[in-house]
């Protein structure tokens, strides 16, 4: 049916004040498998595919040189892009990148840049004049809720993995990768904490999602520490939800580290 | 010369030749080019005494006469509503087909069915210009409360229904829920606990994995820990019985 928003809206909620969800699942468990496969593109340095239940993202790690910007001379730049493919959804359109597309590349983006996860340091080739660019691509495959999640995972997934390719007269030999990694210092797992009602969950199928009223991004690395969040949907958190929302993310996101590290 | 040329219940293509000879007739899934019956789809070959049948595989519902469908109110207007079926063309419901109560001259539309609201209704006409009527009076056709609505291959559909509705008032007894089934594939299931209705859903998932197995009654009927119920007056064949 063509209408998918206010679909089942009353019967989500329904649920979810009955302490329930709509598949079994508790409000802080992830839909099962959680599958990483690594390097499924082998153009790119680095890339991950990751499946949360039937949500399915793949991230590539493309690797450039080029000029540092004037106010980081000494460091390598990160540039997320997102692309929410049509076919990935009936909600998704091709066309120009649309605010969701942008907000996801952005949540990415910061909770990687924030956390430290790459030693931008030691992506300068010469100060002022030559530095690596990390190209990070984000593709949706299959949009079944909680992309956001998907997509941090995979891009952090592909980092990990992502080599250097070979550098000859300040020129990329692009197809051929060197065995020297990314620098990599801390791994941020991206947690979304979705707010229907009065319940916060995790993981939203899209069923869910269409009666989601706010959601808070927090991305955490192993140690706790949290380095970004984002705040979206219409209304508001109080200072009690913010809290047990970052409860709730720490717990929930061991979940997506156990298979990271696994 | 009359021969028919594949077996019952074997998968033909499309343009596979179905049957030689005029003493058989063409019907939905064939057609008829000279004197051979052709496939016009992937599914199951079915003989039901002169008719020559292709039961598809899967693939989108195709609105009938008759059948009872679920759908969402998109629309009301001055005399009617517009009722998306999952169909690429919405149905019109006239104020003549809309209930079975009164409508006073100057009623709000809206109070009947607003847009939202899930209706189960039959299908009464549909024209060649893609213009498909349908009344909300029929018997068994009403509005739906909140519930668990699920959507299943159309063509698993009759499956699910099982044989003069075997299948469902099986999930119906082991649940507890009120199952509603429309033609176009969409499943209506509502109950008073959520676990039972999330085992109504995964029986209905489990009897759409297993639609071309033999036995899958009793498969059923072991996985939901019942006995199914007599069939009364078994007939030869009914609509409901094929795949």
């Amino acid at each position: 049916m063509n209408d998918h928003g206010n679909r089942s809206n009353n019967y989500i909620n329904l649920l979810i004040n009955k302490k329930t969800r709509i598949d079994g699942r508790q409000f802080n468990e992830f839909r099962q498998p959680i599958e990483i496969s690594y390097n499924v593109s082998n153009k790119a340095e680095g890339s991950a595919r990751v499946k949360i239940g039937d949500t399915e993202v793949i991230a590539g790690v493309k690797m450039d040189v080029g000029t540092p910007y004037p106010d980081t001379l000494d460091q390598g730049n990160l540039i997320t892009n997102s692309e929410l493919l049509p076919l990935s959804s009936p909600l998704f359109l091709p066309g120009p990148p649309d605010p969701q597309s942008v907000e996801l590349a952005r949540i990415v983006d910061r909770g990687i840049r924030e956390s430290g996860m790459i030693d931008l340091k030691k992506l300068c080739i010469r100060e002022g004049e030559l530095v690596w660019n990390i190209l990070l691509d984000i593709y949706t495959i299959n949009d079944d809720g909680n992309l956001i999640d998907a997509a941090a995972l995979a891009a952090i997934a592909a980092l990990r993995v992502a080599v250097l390719p070979k550098l000859e007269k300040d020129k990329v030999q692009f197809g051929e990768f060197t065995k020297t990694k990314v620098p990599i210092k801390s791994t941020p797992i991206t947690c979304t904490i979705f707010k229907i009602g009065q319940s916060l969950i995790v993981d939203t199928n899209r069923q869910e999602e269409e009666s989601v009223d706010a959601r808070l991004s927090v991305a955490i690395s192993e140690d706790g520490q949290i380095h970004a969040m984002q705040k979206g949907g219409s209304i508001g958190f109080s200072l009690e939800e913010v809290d047990s929302a970052i409860g709730l993310a720490k717990k929930a996101s061991e979940q997506l580290r156990k298979e990271l590290t696994k | 010369m009359v021969n028919i040329l594949v077996k019952e219940r074997e998968i033909v293509v499309p343009g596979q030749e179905l049957a030689d000879g005029m003493d058989y007739l063409p019907s939905e899934g064939a057609f008829r080019e000279g004197d051979k019956i052709i496939s016009s789809k992937l599914g199951l070959f079915n003989l039901d005494g002169r008719l020559i049948k292709v039961i598809p595989l899967g693939g989108k519902y195709i609105p009938k006469k008759n059948d009872t469908v679920i759908g969402r109110v998109t629309d009301v207007g001055f005399s009617g509503w517009r009722v998306d079926f999952g169909w690429a063309f919405n149905m019109n419901v006239s104020l003549k087909e809309g209930s079975r109560d009164f409508i006073p001259n100057d009623a709000d539309l809206s109070q009947y069915y607003a847009p939202g609201d899930l209706v189960v209704a039959k299908i009464i006409k549909v024209m060649s210009s893609k213009i498909i009527d349908a009344s909300l009076k029929m018997p068994g056709c009403r509005k739906l409360g909140t519930g668990r609505l699920i959507e299943v291959e159309s063509s698993r559909v009759p499956r699910i229904i099982g044989k003069q509705g075997s299948m469902i008032s099986m999930i119906k007894d082991a649940t507890g829920c009120n199952v509603v089934v429309g033609q176009n594939g969409l499943v209506w299931i509502a109950g008073t606990d959520p676990e039972n209705e999330r085992k109504s859903e995964e029986t209905i998932r489990k009897i759409e994995n297993e639609a071309h197995s033999e036995g899958l009654t009793d498969k059923i009927s072991a996985y939901l820990n019942v006995k199914p119920r007599e069939i009364i007056n078994e007939r030869e064949s009914n609509e409901n019985d094929i795949q």
